[in-house]
């Protein structure tokens, strides 16, 4: 199934657009709105917008369906791993002043790991989402 | 309140509608509302969740689970006592409840009184982050954030699971027959 040639351009003009958004919404979010989820939302739209356009195998060569499957679960270990981190350094669980020798400095750093974790565990929930219905909807 | 008059609108042509593509489409179109919403609120986090997640990706989700179910709704039947007077009696309790409320933008509301104030003065010496709400979401309150990150971990999980290990079993019953 090939898409209209005006969707497939308009598309390829705005990923770039979508994805370099949601790494602001990312990395700003300690000092603008948004965060891990946001952003993890909006790089997967990238995804998915992908998948409608092109076609579900564009889309997984994009995002690789073993990449993704195996980055659900890495978010939560990046962000139960940052709290055992500050177990480890003798503090309470999530704890981030360990990071830093200047306890608000390590707390920043740490809002940055746990924010990674968020990204990493959304974007690929939703995306592994998205593979799922559509792969179930293949007359196979 | 012209967005609010929108939504109500939208509402109706919802519970009127009877294809579902047209549903699915209609509340892609009320999230965006609810977001412009919010927005005037100035609560500009969740009205991006709200159209990235509501508008975005659940619209998307929604058309590819009727790609998999028939697309129009099955007829209802229309007389049902009970239901209209539990809707309505859960309506009359949910707008008493905001009777109560502080009207919008009080600055001596209680929710403003209580750990609002330290926050808003402690946020930046201590973690040496501008943004209150990243802060108060992903170090005081991690624990919290930590819990929904498992729960949409568990929800993908739990979706993956579901819809392929079904279709693993239809495709062994095609082999076997």
């Amino acid at each position: 199934m090939k898409a209209d040639l005006i969707l497939r351009i308009g598309t390829k003009l705005l990923l770039p657009f979508i994805l370099l958004f949601a790494l602001y919404v990312q990395f700003h979010g300690d000092y603008g709105a948004g965060g891990g989820f946001q952003a993890g939302v909006i790089s997967a739209g990238m995804v998915i917008l992908i998948g409608i356009t092109f076609g579900l195998e564009t889309a997984q060569r994009v995002a690789p369906k073993t990449l993704v499957e195996f980055m659900v679960p890495l978010g939560v270990l990046i962000y139960a791993g940052t709290g055992i981190a500050g177990m480890l350094a003798g503090k309470n669980f999530l704890d981030y002043s360990v990071f830093s020798s200047f306890a608000p400095k390590g707390r920043e750093r740490g809002i940055l790991f746990v924010e990674l974790g968020v990204l990493v565990t959304v974007s690929s929930t939703m995306i592994a989402l998205f593979y799922a219905f559509v792969e179930r909807g293949r007359p196979q | 309140m012209i967005l609010l008059t929108l939504m109500a609108i939208v509402v109706i042509a919802i519970v009127t509608q009877r294809s579902l593509f047209g549903v699915v489409i209609l509340s892609g179109a009320y999230s965006f509302l609810m977001a412009s919403v919010l927005i005037v609120y100035d609560a500009v986090d969740v009205a991006m969740t709200e159209a990235s997640v509501g508008a975005g990706v659940s619209t998307v989700v929604l058309l590819g689970t009727l790609a998999l179910v028939k697309t129009r709704e099955a007829r209802a039947d229309a007389r049902q006592p009970l239901a209209l007077f539990v809707a309505l009696v859960v309506g009359a309790a949910l707008v008493w409840g905001t009777l109560q409320l502080p009207s919008f933008g009080t600055a001596d509301a209680v929710i403003h009184r209580h750990v609002a104030p330290y926050y808003l003065q402690n946020v930046v010496p201590q973690t040496n982050v501008p943004n209150v709400v990243t802060a108060v979401l992903a170090d005081y309150r991690g624990y919290d954030t930590l819990g929904e990150t498992t729960v949409i971990f568990t929800a993908g999980i739990g979706v993956m699971l579901l819809l392929r290990g079904a279709w693993r079993r239809a495709q062994r019953n095609r082999k076997d027959a």
